[in-house]
């Protein structure tokens, strides 16, 4: 910010001005408002989120399904990776994040088009406009991924692909305006810090609703349905935990304590959610299993990730205790008493995280880390609020994730043959094995 | 000459190895397995799904010897399989009608 007054002291005039111009540099206006610290932050976020779908989540997912899908399941990480990104240059970013109508952005941006190496968004003035355009691109990215999970096993990459191209444009870039892009959700003080509403519960409720549309795989309930590989899940869950830090700190949107407030109830309620999930199996089931661990740190990442940002750190061992039970309780009991096969339970942990998450910003929310209070400084109004959003979510991407896939199988069957299925989708779907 | 089979712990191969190898039994093929016997299998759990896995890993170990070292190398085996708990494993012996060593063209006791 130190360079506006140079030009401006050489006119003895003026110099009243730039002084005062120099006090609050946000009169500066022909001066860029770009800030290095910030842009430096927000560009390591940036590739820590990208991280978390590539190889982060494909290695989560992959690792949980049999060795006939290894590769299958892959493929859907890495293909929202390129497709989603395209799109989202193409007129996601401009429907998302450019003009603040109540339901939709404008397509003034679209293709990028009049974007400058001056331009900055007016949600994030201190960094290009191009970063964080890229920066929101690898949001749209993850929860597309994250979706997949529930109807891993079974569904036909071509469908696959023609489903995500409709969810990202009608459920993930609406979603995005709504709350963050001056949509009516945000207008009315909506608490969603770095996507527990936009990208858990919209991924959460539309895997349900896909998964139940798509039906249950070959042999569930009766055969072997194991792990090929929890070692590969293992990993993958330590590059999500670490890209999370750049998920949450990063929505800070600038390189300063908020960030660090955020990625520090973060990395708690991650510790606290694998703790509570192990210790619920410990003494139910006798054993606390790695798979449970990975899925309580990754129940309490999601969870925390709507309310970091707004609730100080203690806040996030609570949050991830409640996570680690919560989602623990969906994945086993709930999971059963209905009968859906959730594949990877992508509802279970994401869906439930990022509702319960939702609702727990308005509770713990502190006015000093985020500028709004919840319930336990008084406001109980906000908790109303966030289970507005909750509802607008729901309905949202649950109803037009049941109208998509119904549209889609109109022209592409949305599971592969019997045979296939059994054969593994790496063979059928793309004429590779693992050996 | 006798082809000696055993079916034995994962874990307990080196020292079978070293035994046989003690002994004078300087040759093996040994195969990774999955069976059952009286140990049945075990229960796995992920996220409150139960799986009966019947079929358990262990190692197929296959020798070929003379005659008058095949008993031994069965107490050997035995000697150094054992732990006692049930999933051992066991040992078949069968007559060998023919063998040929393929580089040489040696044959029978000459191959082994």
């Amino acid at each position: 910010m130190g360079a506006p007054s140079y030009r401006a002291a050489s006119n003895a005039a003026l110099i009243t001005l730039a002084a005062s111009s120099l006090a609050t540099p946000a009169l500066a206006a022909e001066t860029s408002t770009i800030n290095a610290a910030d842009t430096a932050w927000m560009i390591v976020a940036t590739a820590l989120v990208l991280m978390m779908t590539i190889p982060g989540l494909a290695l989560f997912y992959s690792g949980m399904v049999r060795k006939k899908n290894v590769l299958a399941t892959m493929a859907q990480s890495l293909a929202a990776v390129a497709l989603i990104s395209i799109l989202w240059v193409a007129y996601g970013y401009s429907l998302a994040f450019v003009g603040d109508g109540p339901w939709i952005g404008t397509l003034d941006r679209w293709f990028l088009i009049g974007m400058t190496m001056e331009s900055v968004n007016p949600a994030a003035k201190t960094i290009p406009e191009a970063l964080f355009m890229l920066y929101q691109m690898t949001f749209a990215i993850i929860t597309v991924a994250l979706v997949a999970g529930a109807v891993a096993d079974r569904m036909r990459f071509s469908a696959y692909l023609l489903f995500s191209v409709g969810w990202f444009t009608f459920v993930y870039v609406p979603l995005a305006h709504w709350v963050w892009g001056g949509g009516f959700l945000g207008t009315m003080g909506v608490l969603d810090f770095a996507g527990g509403l936009v990208v858990h519960l919209s991924a959460g409720i539309g895997g349900l609703v896909a998964a139940t549309v798509m039906g249950r795989r070959q042999g569930y309930g009766s055969e072997n349905l194991a792990p090929f590989d929890l070692s590969l899940a293992v990993i993958g869950t330590g590059l999500l935990w670490v890209g999370w830090f750049g998920f949450n700190g990063g929505s800070a949107l600038g390189a300063n304590s908020r960030a660090v407030m955020a990625i520090t109830a973060t990395h708690l309620a991650a510790c606290a959610g694998a703790l509570a999930w192990a210790a619920i199996e410990w003494a139910t089931r006798r054993k606390p299993s790695v798979l449970g661990m990975i899925s309580g740190a990754v129940a309490g990442l999601g969870t925390i990730t709507p309310a970091s940002g707004f609730v100080a750190p203690w806040h996030g061992v609570i949050i991830g205790v409640i996570a680690g039970t919560l989602c623990f309780w969906a994945c086993t009991w709930l999971k059963q008493r209905f009968k859906y096969d959730d594949s990877l339970d992508v509802f279970g942990v994401h869906g439930i995280g990022g509702l319960t998450g939702t609702l727990l910003a308005g509770v713990f929310a502190v006015n000093a880390i985020g500028g709004t209070s919840g319930l336990i400084e008084g406001n109980a109004q906000q908790v109303l609020i966030q289970l507005y959003g909750i509802a607008a979510t729901l309905v949202w991407s649950g109803g037009v994730t049941f109208v998509l896939l119904k549209l889609v199988g109109v022209f592409a069957p949305l599971r592969v043959s019997v045979q296939q299925e059994l054969e593994g989708l790496d063979i059928s779907q793309h004429g590779e094995a693992l050996q | 000459m006798k082809l000696v089979v055993a079916i034995i712990k994962p874990f307990k191969l080196d020292e079978v190895r070293q035994a046989l190898t003690a002994i004078g039994v300087h040759g093996m093929t040994v195969t990774e397995v999955k069976g059952y016997g009286r140990q049945k299998g075990h229960t796995e759990i992920y996220r409150g799904a139960e799986y009966v896995v019947n079929f358990l890993p262990k190692l197929r170990i296959e020798i070929a010897v003379a005659s008058d070292v095949a008993k031994k190398a069965v107490e050997v085996i035995t000697a150094n399989a054992r732990t006692g708990q049930i999933g051992d494993g066991k040992i078949f012996v069968t007559p060998i009608d023919h063998a040929l060593r393929i580089r040489t063209g040696e044959t029978d006791s000459d191959a082994l």
